[in-house]
């Protein structure tokens, strides 16, 4: 086994083709996904090396191509439908929640639907209010759905293989400021569990619970924490539905604290699910209330210091932190 | 001098001197604003217009200050044609709180709405059925005004476009649906994503009038605007054009543009709206060097003004972040 250098985009790149090599049933499609090379560079290569019938691109055509896909996966392929952003996977919002997330259900059992959706998420690159949201909190209110948020290279690179190997619709999200993030990874790479949340950091004093793009924050927050002598469990959910209460209930039970991070907006969200989890489950093991910090509850802005005053920052965790353990 | 008499004076030269004009202003902003981005002045997700300019100078001479635009994100001409102020669009690209949207909006969310500009949308097929919608408040209240609505070629392939020219059609709603057929959604050339390319051929099916025009051509596309607005004043329900044209640059700021060849390009670079009208002009003996330098300095002045106030202008305080969130009642 050799590590090598590399960026998360690249490791979803690999992930791609290791599918696509493996499983002749695997196929990628989306809004150039080929001859572009992926409107974030993730597909890029990959048309040259297994050509327009695998890396297929679409027309601007959101609800139907996600559609087709389902289709697709009913009918035995294991399709990998690229959205572009978030944003735009609103237009098939009617395919994803009324079709793909369904379909076992009324079936009674009868269809099961193996289709990957992956999509970009998340706000920081000044793109505003139509291409910056984090809505997988919404997907993660969706029964049938798998919601998983890779924060890390190795995620990044191991979830796509139990997403095709799940009989059910898996999305993933990709927050945009992590394709960049570059470090070192094993090759060849392990699978990567799907099932559980991750602790990243281990710590005494309190709960840190976040996913996807706000890990590093929340990393960046637990170091500064540390030097104040406040050291934190750091922990990834990756999974957001269905959610690992266990991981974040003994968590919580050993620190007796908790600060939930989360970029999507506060009210109704994946944030205060997570809080009232913890009330509903470790309300006597608590020395205070759970703290949340989310995305300001605006659309979010073009210029640059709003969208920064809008968005978790690491001093907001250190401060919810220092507040929690008081 | 011309044999002709002195330049500009015929109503013809004067037209053709504002679509110039116009086509100039939006090249230079757009020019400027690329040096802006390499600077890092200016963010986000930028598409420029360079190539397509005859479009919006020629559309917008054929609307009246009381109808109504409907853009995309890629809209910097759309809005400058309008007239909406150079200096406001600027700042709002420097994400000050004296631009258009207040900064919040930036490069692709544009608004004017007393210039009745709405928008600046990010959202491909996004703005056809605000469109609809308002040239149905419109027609509901007996006003004469017509919506213009402009779109890519890619929106084509979106099933709102479909409803939206349906309805449209059906309740002879006048909206002027103006698709900018630049070949390319992003990287995808048209005849990868329709089945059938000829969009003037399918918007006819819906029933409404449709033309396909030369959109190098901003004197063709102002006289093809004029007959279709004509054509909606006189009698209800929507037109269609198809507005033939091309992007010079790449789709976007991002994009390392792997799909076309650069001789394609070039090829198309020889139908340059502003170099064809400069052309005819100086043929017809109506431009002159000193009136095109004077262009030029009348261009510069603005452009300079224009990024020196957005430069100084103040940027929206951060308590202010929750604002227009909830409309706020006075
Ligand atoms: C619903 C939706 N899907 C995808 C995108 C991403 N996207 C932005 S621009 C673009 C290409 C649109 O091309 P076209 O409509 O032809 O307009 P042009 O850029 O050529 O002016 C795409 C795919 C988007 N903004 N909205």
């Amino acid at each position: 086994m050799t590590a090598v250098h590399t960026t998360y985009r690249d490791a979803i790149r690999e992930a791609l083709r290791e599918a696509l090599r493996d499983d002749e049933r695997v196929f990628l499609m989306g809004e150039d996904v080929g001859r572009y090379g992926g409107c974030f560079a993730v597909s890029l290569g990959l048309l040259e090396e297994f050509g327009p019938e695998r890396i297929r691109d679409t027309p601007l055509s959101e609800s139907a191509f996600v559609g087709a896909g389902i289709g697709a996966a009913l009918a035995g392929m294991r399709p990998i439908v690229e959205i572009m952003t978030v944003n735009f996977s609103l237009l098939a919002l009617d395919q994803i929640l009324n079709n793909a997330a369904t379909l076992l259900h009324m079936s009674g059992g009868q269809l099961s639907v193996p289709l990957v959706i992956r999509m970009t998420t998340g706000a920081g690159r000044q793109l505003a209010a139509q291409h910056s949201h984090s809505l997988e909190g919404w997907y993660a209110h969706i029964p049938g759905l798998r919601i998983i948020t890779p924060a890390t290279l190795p995620d990044a690179r191991g979830m796509l293989r139990p997403a095709l190997e799940c009989p059910d619709p898996v999305l993933v999200f990709e927050h945009g400021s992590l394709y960049n993030a570059a470090g070192d990874l094993d090759e060849p790479a392990d699978a990567v569990d799907i099932d559980n949340a991750a602790l990243r950091r281990t710590g005494t004093d309190i709960s840190l619970i976040t996913y996807g793009g706000t890990l590093p924050t929340t990393l960046a927050a637990a170091e500064q924490l540390a030097a104040e002598g406040i050291e934190a469990d750091v922990i990834d959910l990756r999974t957001l539905r269905p959610l690992d209460e266990a991981s974040i209930l003994d968590s919580v039970r050993r620190t007796h604290h908790a600060v939930v991070v989360d970029e999507g907006w506060r009210s109704g969200s994946l944030s205060a699910e997570i809080a009232a989890r913890i009330t509903e489950h470790a309300f006597y093991d608590l020395d205070a209330p759970v703290e949340r910090v989310c995305t300001a509850e605006v659309p979010m802005p073009y210029a640059k210091h709003l969208e920064d005053a809008a968005l978790p920052q690491t001093d907001d965790v250190v401060a919810a932190a220092r507040r929690v353990v008081g | 001098m011309s044999r002709r008499g002195s330049p500009a004076t015929s109503a013809k030269a004067k037209h053709r001197t504002e679509l110039l004009r116009q086509m100039l202003r939006i090249r230079r902003f757009e020019e400027r604003c690329v040096e802006l981005y390499s600077t890092a002045e200016i963010r986000g997700f930028m598409h420029l217009y360079i190539g397509e300019e005859a479009v919006a100078a020629g559309l917008m001479q054929a609307l009246s200050p009381d109808d109504a635009v409907v853009s995309t994100y890629r809209e910097h001409g759309h809005a400058l044609a309008r007239g909406v102020p150079m200096v406001s669009v600027m700042a709002e690209m420097f994400g000050r709180v004296t631009g258009c949207s207040r900064g919040r909006g930036g490069s692709m969310h544009l608004f004017d709405v007393s210039r009745r500009f709405y928008g600046g949308n990010a959202i491909v097929g996004g703005g056809l059925p605000i469109a609809v919608g308002l040239a149905l408040a419109d027609a509901m209240r007996g006003r004469p005004q017509v919506t213009a609505c402009l779109f890519g070629d890619g929106a084509v392939a979106e099933g709102e476009f479909h409803e939206c020219l349906n309805l449209a059609a059906l309740w002879r709603l006048p909206v002027l649906f103006c698709c900018e057929n630049n070949l390319y959604a992003m990287g995808t050339a048209l005849a990868r994503a329709q089945a059938e390319t000829d969009l003037a051929l399918r918007a006819s099916s819906y029933g409404m009038p449709s033309w396909a025009v030369d959109g190098m051509d901003a004197e063709a596309v102002a006289a093809a605007g004029h007959r279709a607005v004509e054509t909606m004043r006189g009698s209800p329900g929507p037109c269609f054009l198809e507005l033939r044209t091309y992007r010079f640059r790449a789709h976007s700021m991002y994009d390392a543009e792997r799909y076309r060849d650069k001789a394609e390009v070039e090829h198309w670079k020889q139908y340059d709206p502003i170099d064809r009208l400069t052309a005819r002009m100086r043929d017809d003996g109506e431009l002159t060097d000193e009136t095109l330098t004077a262009l030029g300095s009348e261009m510069d002045t603005e452009l300079d003004g224009a990024v020196s106030e957005a430069q100084a202008g103040a940027l929206e305080p951060v308590e202010d972040l929750t604002r227009f969130v909830y409309t706020e009642q006075p």
